[in-house]
């Protein structure tokens, strides 16, 4: 999928710690050497496991780059020595990680995108709950906000997506033999995050998400007629004739300065990207407005995201919305919930006149999710 | 269908998985590895758990092995005992059943059987490989087997939409749902176009429809297993890493669009399309003929048709919606402006009380 790089991402994904995703790497690692290819270990995360140390038996490291910051050492991916090492194959642990400060680019991403531009193949592995767009709903699940996410469009864009299963029986075990945490790590573990039912849930999304991964690049290639053509005529009649193109969606989400934003924005884009429609949002500005920065983080989140944002000045908010929306011929709104009013002011909240003056698009209220 | 009022399965179903739970704490556990196509590695992965398994001490037999072994297997097999299937002859055809005589009297704590889809010869104690694992789990045995997509039989027309082609044998996919664990063998699909020598193998768009279509059947039994697991210890669970869309209609909605729209997002999400209204005998026969037709609509679009009993419209959303762990709920609306002196409508009230499912709202039709 990658046009802009020159060299081939290949991720192998999993859905918790210790599921083998690591492991599945160097085994790829060691097939490639074997065919005299010139492969390099940029970074490697050995978690004391012994199996997974013992699979990078002959492979070449290139060392880790210590920075320091509030007098402690951090140890980094060196990428300018792997970029000056220019192996064909880089293998990439912790993809999702976040650099510390100090670091030439925030993201361990990033550092993979620059080895790509050179033209180097990187392999990697990352966990689902990394995913921007499951953020929500992986914290819904475990309880557990995971802070160090990837941009959903990072993952589009890779070459290939490999799925690493184990059963959450077999994990567990895992766990309980020492393999994967020193032991009180590991009972902390399994009854917290590492329970029977959250690993389900996560597995199940892996698995949704890896499928959503493998359609998304059946629908970029040539000839991509697949699912839409399966689609029964809705009034029933004329099963025959071709289906009719159906006219692009285009979905608008409506920022603020809420906290809620940030739910509204991951779901909008969700919901966009399962619909193949465009996504863009708007943040309509009043005259004085208050959490001005809150707004900016959230345009900023929605850039990163690859949301096309829209900043309108004007009076009226509901008003702003439904003209922008009309002129840039947007199918579905995304807004998030009127703050509740008290019961004196019966007056008409900003949803209500979204809805009321938006009658050929469809209005999507997101809910809160809270736990 | 009426919709239960509490929120635990009824007394059958109950009893079911009582029997299954007493059946399974005697019977072995069951693993499959299920792979999308040929040479994915399945064969390969389910070895490997074997081995993996001896290294901790356990007594591993091979019951049953395919004939084309790659230099891999062949390594890894020289560590096992394998107890060879008995070779018969029918018509003209050579076929390996399992020995399930000399399994039982060897009686190991694992057995390895590849080839789960195969049929024994006419005659035989079972028609087929996949009951004679279930005779080796009643035994007590621990069984790992492997399986192909395209033998799963509820799977099957799938399978030939994409491919054009249809595998003789298969088993049924309550067995997978039976087993205790199931583990996907993914791998990219170029990997498996690189290895294959004969042109019998799907092309590579062909092989990426059987890969989506394989990790959402794991996803599928993922989900069941894990409702089932939430059943049996009583945990009242409001989400779910499956999109389900709940389309609310009346006789003025235009459901249609409503509908169309939710076929469409429940299709793209891989997700679940139900459509639900509210009991009301005060309904005009016009209007009544009106709502008949959006739930044949309904119906025709492939969504589950809930009839709700509550006289409060929000109430008996909110409920069904959290039973059935929905996600985005459809809406129809009037559009009118609401006058001050107006108390907030259904559709206020239930956009107030949503907390974990979406609420899209769609326009009633001009002409109604």
């Amino acid at each position: 999928m990658s046009e802009r790089h020159k060299g081939r991402l290949k991720v192998y994904l999993g859905y918790a710690a210790g599921v083998g995703k690591t492991y599945r790497m160097l085994e790829e690692a060691q097939d490639l050497r074997r065919q005299g290819v010139d492969v390099a270990v940029g970074y490697f995360e050995p978690h004391g496991r012994k199996e997974t140390i013992a699979m990078t038996a002959g492979l070449e490291f290139v060392p880790r780059r210590l920075i320091t910051y509030n007098n402690a050492t951090f140890e980094e991916m060196d990428t300018d020595a792997i970029l000056r090492r220019r192996p064909a194959v880089a293998l990439v642990d912790e993809f999702a990680h976040t650099n510390v400060p100090g670091s030439e680019r925030l993201k361990r991403w990033q550092d993979v995108h620059a080895l790509l531009d050179a033209g180097i193949d990187v392999i990697a592995t990352m966990n689902v709950q990394h995913l921007e767009s499951l953020n929500d709903q992986v914290w819904h699940v475990t309880g557990v906000r995971v802070r160090e996410t990837v941009p959903d469009w990072v993952i589009d864009e890779a070459d290939e997506v490999v799925f690493v299963d184990l059963t959450p029986r077999a994990l567990r075990n895992r766990l309980e033999r020492g393999v994967v945490y020193a032991p009180e790590k590991a009972q902390k573990a399994m009854d917290n995050f590492f329970t029977e039912t959250n690993l389900s849930a996560l597995r199940e999304m892996a698995m949704r998400h890896t499928a959503h991964e493998v359609e998304e690049k059946l629908a970029a290639a040539p000839l991509a007629a697949i699912a839409e053509a399966a689609l029964l005529p809705a009034d029933g009649s004329q099963p025959c004739e071709e289906p009719k193109p159906q006219r692009k969606e285009r979905v608008l989400v409506c920022l603020t300065g809420n906290p809620s934003s940030a739910v509204l924005i991951r779901r909008g884009k969700r919901v966009a990207d399962y619909l193949q429609a465009d996504c863009l949002a708007i943040h309509v500005s009043t005259p004085g407005e208050e959490d001005r920065d809150a707004i900016e983080r959230h345009l900023n989140f929605a850039r990163n995201l690859r949301i096309d944002t829209h900043v309108v000045e004007a009076v009226e908010i509901p008003r702003a919305i439904t003209d922008f929306a009309r002129e840039q011929r947007i199918t579905q709104i995304f807004m998030g919930r009127s703050a509740p009013r008290p019961w004196y002011r019966r007056a008409e909240t900003v949803v209500q006149m979204v809805v009321r003056h938006s009658r050929e698009m469809q209005v999507t209220i997101v809910a809160s999710r809270r736990r | 269908m009426a919709v239960r009022t509490d929120q635990r399965p009824d007394p059958e179903e109950l009893l079911r998985r009582v029997q299954a739970g007493e059946r399974r704490s005697r019977r072995g556990r069951l693993k499959v590895f299920l792979g999308y196509a040929p040479r994915v590695g399945k064969s390969f992965r389910m070895f490997d758990e074997g081995r993996r398994r001896k290294q901790r001490g356990q007594d591993v037999v091979v019951g049953a092995l395919q004939s084309n072994l790659t230099a891999d297997l062949e390594c890894i097999l020289a560590n096992f005992e394998v107890i060879p299937p008995v070779v018969e002859h029918h018509a003209g055809q050579e076929w390996n059943v399992i020995n399930l005589a000399a399994i039982f009297r060897r009686s190991p704590s694992t057995c390895l059987i590849d080839g789960l889809a195969f049929d024994n010869p006419p005659g035989s104690r079972n028609p087929h490989r996949w009951q004679d694992v279930e005779e080796l789990l009643d035994r007590g045995i621990a069984v790992i087997t492997a399986v192909n997509l395209q033998h799963i039989e509820e799977k099957q027309d799938a399978v030939e939409r994409i491919t054009g082609k249809r595998a003789a044998n298969s088993i049924p996919e309550a067995f997978l749902l039976e087993a205790e664990e199931i583990e996907v063998v993914d791998a990219p699909t170029e990997a498996l176009i690189g290895r294959a020598q004969d042109t019998s193998m799907p092309d590579p768009r062909q092989l990426a429809e059987l890969r989506e279509t394989a990790l959402l059947l794991a996803a599928d039994v993922v989900e069941r297993q894990l409702q089932e697991y939430l059943d049996d210890h009583g945990v009242a669970v409001r989400w779910g890493a499956q999109e389900r869309i709940l389309v609310c209609l009346t006789p003025r909605s235009n459901a249609k669009a409503m509908l169309e729209s939710g076929q469409r997002n429940a299709l793209r999400f891989h997700g679940a399309l139900l459509a639900a209204y509210v009991q009301d005998v005060r309904l005009t026969s016009a209007d009544q003929e009106r709502l008949n037709a959006n739930l044949d609509l309904a119906r025709l679009l492939g969504a589950e048709v809930h009839c709700l009993h509550n006289d409060d419209l929000v109430e008996a959303i909110l409920d069904f919606a959290r039973e059935q762990r929905v996600t985005q709920v459809f809406l129809g609306h009037t559009g009118r402006e609401r006058r001050w002196w107006e108390a907030r409508g259904p559709v206020d009230r239930l956009i107030d009380a949503a907390e974990d499912f979406d609420v899209r709202l769609f326009p009633h039709r001009e002409d109604q």
